[in-house]
């Protein structure tokens, strides 16, 4: 059963994925986007890792994606208006990204630096793996894990800053 | 078909679906009597009989309005983006629904669908995910007034989303797990305070931490449901009708439907969380009192919704902003760190 349900999960996945970057409408793209988040909280979920599937909805598809998906309607893009010369730049580049990344897969296999697929851990279900999950934050990285709240502290503050837009010159009406 | 009725799988599977089709049909009819109460009692509430006409005390009346709305005129404006236009009120029941999959309405295992271990934050995502109907349909209806409706809204359940998920962390602490089932367990007996047992029940609501939570998510969940007085999305005053401007027909049902059903799960998590869920006099001798338990506590505070909308003003925009992050917010990550506190030192004295 499992099985079946992660190869449905991943064609969706990849799908969706594919839709993303292939759709010209970017609010579609967007909902694609949200789809193949809640694909990815699915697989979590087959591997037990309740805590993540579920964080990944809420954060991803859940905050993050409606922000996105205000932004891109606020802006009205309707569609991809770049033409020509641009569009061929980005293209180019993406092609040669691409090249780069499959000749650097290669490589590693070719050396035999690919691990390959590792023994999988038996999941920890006693008390919940949001327990255990809270365990291993809150010791073995802990630095990682304060690190990453400054920076959201930092990220936060900038948007308050640059929301409040330049003081108004002195001595000129609101 | 013997040895696969056999399976044990199987059979949890097949309860399952039973109990979700039990739960689906008898939700829709709850939803169509529930519009049918908030008629009457706003009738009431407003010196008048409310629907009187079909059946005997007006009860036909919800049977008649579905029909009229099955039968409606289907309308797409034109310009809308037909596919989004067609998601939008899909999504807004969708969530509702899969949330009712982890109340335990009852005792284990009768009255549960299923109990996983982090059925408080399938109802947080589902939450989150319901802010995506009312965006989309307001977006796809190429409507001034419609896109202005669908932005407030989300502006607004995100913002009161976060007041909510903090007012959990404390009945979390509490119990220590993030399982409905185990949060109603945690709240089995009589309260225990001051070295005896009051003879109160030991519901969140009776610890001193969890009041203020209680009623923060109380607010907020007026706000999440789109309902007065934070019925900005919608105020009929400024915006016509908000998100659902252009919808009519049967996509009109499914946003109401929506609403009504987000209505009924945020109680229920509500009395799940802080009114001791199924736990009553008399459930440990006979368990299917804990289900009259449940729905008695549940239609209570169902009637405390209808209740406060046909009381209370609307707020105005900027004022409904600044209470969620200046009042709300603050509130309940301030009670998050005194519970925490509180917790520890009780633990470790």
């Amino acid at each position: 059963m499992v099985p079946y349900l992660f190869l449905g999960f991943a064609a969706l996945l990849v799908a969706t994925a594919l839709m993303v970057i292939l759709h010209r409408n970017p609010v579609t793209s967007a909902l694609f986007l949200v789809l193949s988040f809640s694909s990815l909280a699915g697989i979590y979920l087959l591997l037990q890792a309740e805590f993540i599937g579920m964080v990944q909805i809420i954060v991803y598809a859940g905050a993050s994606m409606v922000l996105f998906l205000f932004v891109i309607m606020y802006l009205n893009l309707q569609h991809d208006v770049e033409k020509g010369a641009q569009i061929a730049l980005r293209r180019g580049i993406g092609w040669m990204v691409g090249a780069l990344l499959l000749l650097f897969a290669g490589l590693l296999a070719k050396k035999g630096w690919v691990s390959g697929p590792v023994a999988a851990l038996p999941p920890d279900t006693t008390g919940g793996n949001a327990a255990a999950i809270g365990r291993v934050l809150y010791s073995r990285f802990l630095f990682p894990f304060e690190i990453t709240s400054i920076l959201l502290l930092v990220a936060m503050v900038g948007a308050i800053v640059l929301a409040k837009g330049r003081p108004a010159p002195q001595g000129e009406a609101e | 078909m013997a040895a696969l009725m056999q399976n044990e799988a199987f059979q949890v599977a097949l309860w399952a679906m039973v109990k979700v089709g039990i739960i689906l049909g008898v939700m829709l009819g709850v939803v169509s009597y529930l519009i049918y109460a908030e008629r009457k009692i706003c009738g009431h509430i407003q010196a008048r009989t409310g629907p009187n006409r079909v059946g005997p005390l007006g009860l036909l009346q919800p049977i008649a309005d579905v029909g009229k709305l099955l039968f409606k005129e289907e309308f797409i404006p034109a310009g809308a983006n037909k596919v989004v236009f067609h998601i939008a009120p899909i999504l807004a029941v969708f969530p509702a629904i899969v949330t009712f999959s982890v109340i335990p309405m009852g005792p284990a295992p009768m009255f549960v669908v299923t109990d996983i271990n982090v059925g408080l934050l399938l109802f947080l995502a589902m939450s989150s995910l319901g802010v995506y109907a009312i965006t989309l349909g307001g977006w796809s209806s190429n409507n001034k007034y419609a896109l202005l409706g669908g932005l407030r809204s989300s502006a607004q359940m995100i913002s009161y989303e976060l007041a909510l998920g903090l007012s959990t962390i404390p009945v979390l602490l509490r119990s220590g797990t993030l399982s409905l089932s185990g949060i109603v367990d945690s709240q089995a007996g009589n309260l225990k305070a001051f070295g005896t047992t009051l003879p109160l029940p030991n519901w969140g609501i009776f610890h001193w931490y969890l009041v203020l939570p209680f009623f923060i998510f109380l607010i907020c969940s007026f706000a999440e449901t789109n309902r007065a007085p934070f019925d900005l999305p919608e105020a009929e005053g400024e915006l016509v009708a908000g998100f659902h401007t252009e919808y009519s027909s049967m996509k009109w049902a499914l946003f109401f439907l929506g609403e009504y059903m987000n209505m009924i799960v945020i109680c229920s998590i509500m009395v799940t969380l802080y009114l001791g869920g199924w736990h009553g006099p008399g459930v440990d001798k006979f368990a299917p009192l804990g289900l009259v338990w449940f729905l008695t506590k549940l239609f209570a505070l169902l009637f405390f919704f209808i209740w406060v909308r046909w009381t209370y003003p609307r707020l105005r925009y900027d004022q409904l902003m600044g209470f969620g992050w200046k009042v709300l917010l603050p509130a309940s990550i301030v009670n998050v760190v005194i519970a925490a506190v509180w917790l520890y030192w009780r633990a470790n004295a």
